[in-house]
């Protein structure tokens, strides 16, 4: 018997792609966070409201605008940091704060804030139309399979970039081809919780795992179930009792990691070193 | 005819206008242990650096023979341990997940190996040619003494343990050469000396040339067969027992000689 939730067409719609977004998060996130990329994601989101104003103001399919500026933001953005040195967290507060203005002004150039800019912001999982769903999941499906296609000098390159060079790893066209996926990342994961919270699915999920796993595939296996876990939860939760189901999925999460906080404390998951580093990754 | 693992010919490297290697040429042969002294700001670093294709110099450097696209090659079949490797402390990667990042593509290999036959050198080869990826990687561990450790974090280990770990990773892409910067300054005794007899048994049972900078003279006249000293030139280049022999180079190199040197140039 099919539990009443998923015989709506739009609840389905909303957790398959809630659930194929989430896997591709955790799986760059792993990545974002270890390279200390954590905010790239929260200032490329940004970028992308820019672009998603952009298509209303143009009138193209937002989605469309967003991914081009995304990702060509990010690439230049790279390109930049290599050839003047701006530090990341400079690059990172340029990113967030020209991408945001460029969307308020196109907005207020145009008519205005509409309902459907404010899924946008807030995240609107189940007003997923079709069309949106199939894009979402192809393109996640892609930035899935390309992620296990590189993951060997990926995770050399995350490790020591020095070292997989010398080992022959092409490191820029590499660096590249990983921000291009992290901005794709960002413009699928957009209708899941919105662009304020999307740093929150790329990091919650990520730096409770690396509390609690040893190996690198067993980490990002625990940050995939986690994340799935808080997505599938905060959708349902969100259906039963009149949620928004944004801000119930990362609450889900913030709890997860305040678990793994307080169980770690009481001596779980003994990894001996995490004690002492463990909060340079948290602040 | 022979032909040199490694040919540094004239090389020299400026930062900002200062020379940190001035015209440096010295060659290292197949199956030796090359041992580079030299106090701290003396190049040696930046001199790897430009052997590994991280910076820019002039000259000319050549392994096996070869320049350009063979040079970088072969370049990913050289094992490299710097002074330290500077990786996220979180980072959740076990030793075995670590030493594995160390092997190669076959297609590279393969490449490499053509290479390697055509300028008549030979490759000797760690593992055997039908060695699975998981059997080199556990062969790796227990050269350097880390098999019972393979489960466990990188960062859980000490530095000189992290050390030999990514001596392993280095090991697990069978190197036809391997250069060491200081692998195990700030280490104590102990932990030094297990990593010295990993060194001596890299060279000379598993025949790995190697290039090997330190400032513990005690150490290389134990393990090195050829020494060179530079301080930004390069001063002397020959067989160990001379370099032993020489009274005045001795005093100069000497770890305290270093030392003083090193607080002159500080200042």
């Amino acid at each position: 018997m099919v539990p009443d939730i998923l015989s709506y067409g739009f609840m389905q719609r909303g957790l398959l792609t809630g659930i194929v977004v989430s896997i591709t998060c955790s799986m760059i996130g792993l990545f974002l966070v270890l390279k200390r990329y954590s905010l790239f994601g929260d200032a490329l989101s940004h970028v992308a409201f820019g672009g998603i104003a952009l298509g209303f103001f143009l009138n193209i399919y937002p989605i469309w605008t967003a991914f081009a500026v995304s990702v060509s933001t990010a690439l230049g953005i790279t390109k930049l940091r290599k050839s003047t040195k701006i530090s990341g967290d400079a690059a990172i507060a340029v990113l967030l704060s020209s991408g945001f203005a460029m969307g308020v002004l196109l907005i207020s150039a145009s008519h205005g804030f509409t309902i459907d800019l404010f899924s946008f912001l807030f995240g609107s999982i189940l007003l997923t139309s079709v069309q949106d769903a199939l894009l979402i999941v192809a393109v996640s499906c892609g930035v899935i399979v390309t992620l296990i296609a590189i993951r060997k000098p990926l995770i050399h390159f995350t490790f020591d970039e020095e070292q997989a060079k010398v080992h022959g790893i092409p490191v820029e066209k590499l660096n590249y081809l990983f921000v291009a996926l992290a901005a794709v990342t960002v413009i699928a994961t957009m209708r899941l919780v919105g662009i304020l919270l999307i740093s929150a699915l790329i990091v919650l999920p990520n730096i409770t795992s690396i509390m609690m796993g040893k190996g690198f595939k067993n980490t990002m296996l625990i940050s995939i179930s986690l994340s799935v876990s808080a997505v599938v939860a905060g959708i349902t939760l969100s259906y039963y009792f009149n949620l928004a189901p944004s801000g119930t999925i990362v609450m889900l999460m913030v709890a997860m990691f305040v678990g793994t906080l307080i169980a770690k404390h009481f001596g779980m998951f003994s990894t001996k070193s995490l004690d002492k580093h463990n909060l340079s990754i948290v602040s | 005819m022979s032909v040199n693992a490694l040919d540094v010919d004239n090389v020299s490297v400026s930062h900002n206008g200062i020379l940190a290697v001035n015209k440096i040429s010295f060659s290292v042969q197949e199956g030796d242990l090359l041992g580079i002294v030299g106090p701290n700001g003396a190049g040696k670093t930046t001199l790897f650096r430009a052997i590994l294709g991280l910076q820019n110099y002039q000259g000319k450097i050549k392994l096996f023979g070869y320049e350009g696209h063979s040079y970088t090659t072969l370049l990913s079949m050289v094992g490299y341990v710097p002074q330290k490797v500077n990786f996220e402390p979180n980072f959740p990667a076990t030793v075995y997940d670590v030493v594995s990042m160390g092997i190669l593509p076959k297609k590279k290999l393969v490449k490499g190996a053509a290479l390697i036959q055509s300028c008549g050198c030979c490759w000797n080869r760690i593992f055997s040619t039908s060695s699975k990826d998981h059997e080199k990687i556990e062969e790796s561990l227990k050269i350097v003494g880390l098999e019972s450790f393979k489960d466990r974090r990188i960062s859980e280990l000490s530095g000189g343990e992290q050390q030999r770990a990514f001596i392993a990773k280095s090991l697990v892409k069978e190197p036809l050469l391997m250069i060491l910067d200081e692998p195990v300054t700030g280490v104590d005794m102990d932990v030094q000396n297990k990593f010295y007899s990993v060194l001596r048994k890299i060279n000379k049972e598993n025949k790995i040339t190697i290039v090997w900078s330190s400032h513990d003279l005690t150490a290389i006249s134990d393990l090195a067969t050829r020494v060179a000293c530079m301080n930004r030139e390069l001063f002397f280049h020959g067989e160990k027992e001379e370099f032993f022999a020489n009274k005045d180079m001795l005093k100069t190199y000497s770890e305290s000689a270093m030392q003083l040197h090193m607080h002159k140039h500080d200042m």
